[in-house]
């Protein structure tokens, strides 16, 4: 079932044309990774899904990207409900300067008027538990976010996206920051997410994206160039453009 | 742009053709040492087995220290994967020819028992296939690989006619020619297995250029 459509999607910053007529088809409950050289236009697309590039002056859209039945460039989407829905893993992890469990409630704070305290308790235990985090911060739920690992720090920023009970992530080279032992571990993480979540991943770690995602896109100059199953791309892509990238030639 | 680990797969590309030389050599040699009942030629290919066993075991190291440093995708992938897999079914062949050799070893103090009419065409066909087979692989040429798996079953049809005749004109009428006739029996069952080992080189050649496999799916050949 697929869960983001995008059809003819365009996107320019001012004059430079970053996605040119997009056409894909995200499956709900796999991991699509997305990659490419830099300035392709993965990390762009990543955030087309959220929105995140209204952030940006002079950034035009066209096409169409379905979430549901819902085209979310329409200007009349309300962007806090579609943030809630789609959530967005970055580089660097980003905790907010507070304590570990003000970090997780603090989305449930914005998207909702006022919980229970023990309803609270019960969000930070679930969202920890299912970042596989709670054992090792379950008597340290008041001390700061900062203090923890890179690791913790990226498995925390993960959880605080859960707790708001999203459908979708978007992770943006979210072990780029990590030794290999801790982005394995993610790595393991993501996987066990797949269950409830669709999840993609924008990485220039082709070795992760063979080994982590179950369908993988390749995009260049804007364009996606080839979509497909992870194994197909990787051991037999259809595009020589995609063979000279996987296979380090291009350039 | 060229990588470094380009010349590394033109190194094993090289010694994978060493190696299919070696087995191509094998074949031939036992073949004529059979033709002219030759001892000299018949040991020298037993004693070369060595020579492709210690090939077959440095191109197996040089594939799985290429995965392991490079981890390759894609038409590198299945070069290298396919190398190991061809790699294997030459040093089978070499042994095959070894065994023909063997035969001949016991064949050589024995009289004459026919003139030898369909081995030797079961030879030319073999050897035309391996011929092939490692041509493909050169050029990437998948319809020459295609050409090998489709001349498959006229290497079981010779090899039936040969077991054929020599079960019915001369083991059933003269029990005696049993020894001398089986020995030619499993002359002919070698030849037809390097052929078999020749149509699974062509298969991999054709998933090694395109990622098709038509390996058990002969339908996939058209």
């Amino acid at each position: 079932m697929s869960k983001i459509i995008t059809k003819g999607l365009d996107l320019w910053y001012s004059d430079f044309h970053a996605l040119k007529g997009i056409n894909s088809s995200f499956s709900a409950n796999r991991i699509t990774a997305i990659i490419g050289p830099s300035g392709c236009g993965k990390s762009t697309m990543l955030r087309v899904f959220n929105r995140m590039n209204d952030l940006i002056e002079g950034v035009r859209t066209k096409g169409e990207v379905l979430i549901g039945k819902a085209n979310i460039l329409d200007p009349r989407t309300d962007l806090v409900s579609l943030r809630r829905n789609v959530g967005m893993v970055f580089q660097r992890p980003n905790p907010f300067p507070l304590s570990i469990y003000e970090n997780i409630i603090f989305g449930e704070k914005i998207h909702s008027n006022g919980r229970a305290r023990n309803k609270l308790d019960g969000i930070v235990e679930k969202s920890l538990k299912s970042v596989l985090l709670w054992d090792e911060l379950k008597n340290k739920l008041h001390s700061p976010a900062l203090r923890l690992s890179l690791e913790q720090r990226q498995r925390l920023c993960i959880a605080r996206l859960i707790a708001v009970k999203p459908d979708i992530l978007l992770m943006d080279e979210p072990c780029s920051a990590l030794d290999p032992q801790a982005t394995a571990r993610i790595e393991e993480l993501m996987r066990e997410l797949k269950n409830n979540y669709t999840i993609i991943i924008v990485t220039h770690n082709m070795q992760q994206a063979a080994r982590v995602s179950d369908d993988t896109g390749f995009m260049l100059l804007g364009e996606l160039i080839e979509f497909g199953g992870t194994q197909e791309i990787f051991t037999a892509p259809g595009d020589k453009r995609t063979e000279d990238y996987i296979t380090g030639r291009y350039g | 742009m060229e990588r470094h680990f380009d010349e590394e797969l033109k190194g094993l590309h090289k010694d994978i053709l060493k190696m299919a030389v070696m087995a191509q050599e094998a074949i031939f040699k036992s073949i004529e040492a059979l033709k002219t009942r030759n001892k000299l030629q018949a040991e020298e290919v037993i004693n070369n087995d060595d020579r492709v066993d210690k090939l077959e075991l440095e191109i197996d190291e040089k594939c799985i220290d290429l995965i392991a440093r490079h981890q390759p995708m894609a038409g590198d992938l299945r070069f290298i994967a396919t190398g190991m897999k061809i790699n294997a079914e030459l040093e089978r062949i070499a042994d095959l020819a070894v065994d023909i050799s063997q035969r001949v070893l016991e064949l050589i103090d024995k009289p004459v028992l026919k003139p030898l009419i369909d081995i030797p065409k079961l030879s030319i066909v073999a050897q035309d296939m391996v011929r092939d087979a490692i041509n493909a692989f050169v050029e990437k040429d998948v319809e020459l690989a295609k050409k090998v798996v489709l001349s498959d079953p006229q290497a079981d049809k010779l090899r039936n006619m040969v077991q054929e005749e020599l079960i019915n004109d001369y083991m059933a009428k003269d029990p005696g020619s049993a020894p001398r006739a089986v020995l030619l029996l499993l002359i002919a069952r070698h030849l037809e297995r390097i052929c078999d080992h020749t149509t699974n080189i062509a298969e991999d050649v054709i998933y090694m250029v395109g990622g098709k496999v038509v390996k058990h799916h002969p339908e996939e050949l058209s």
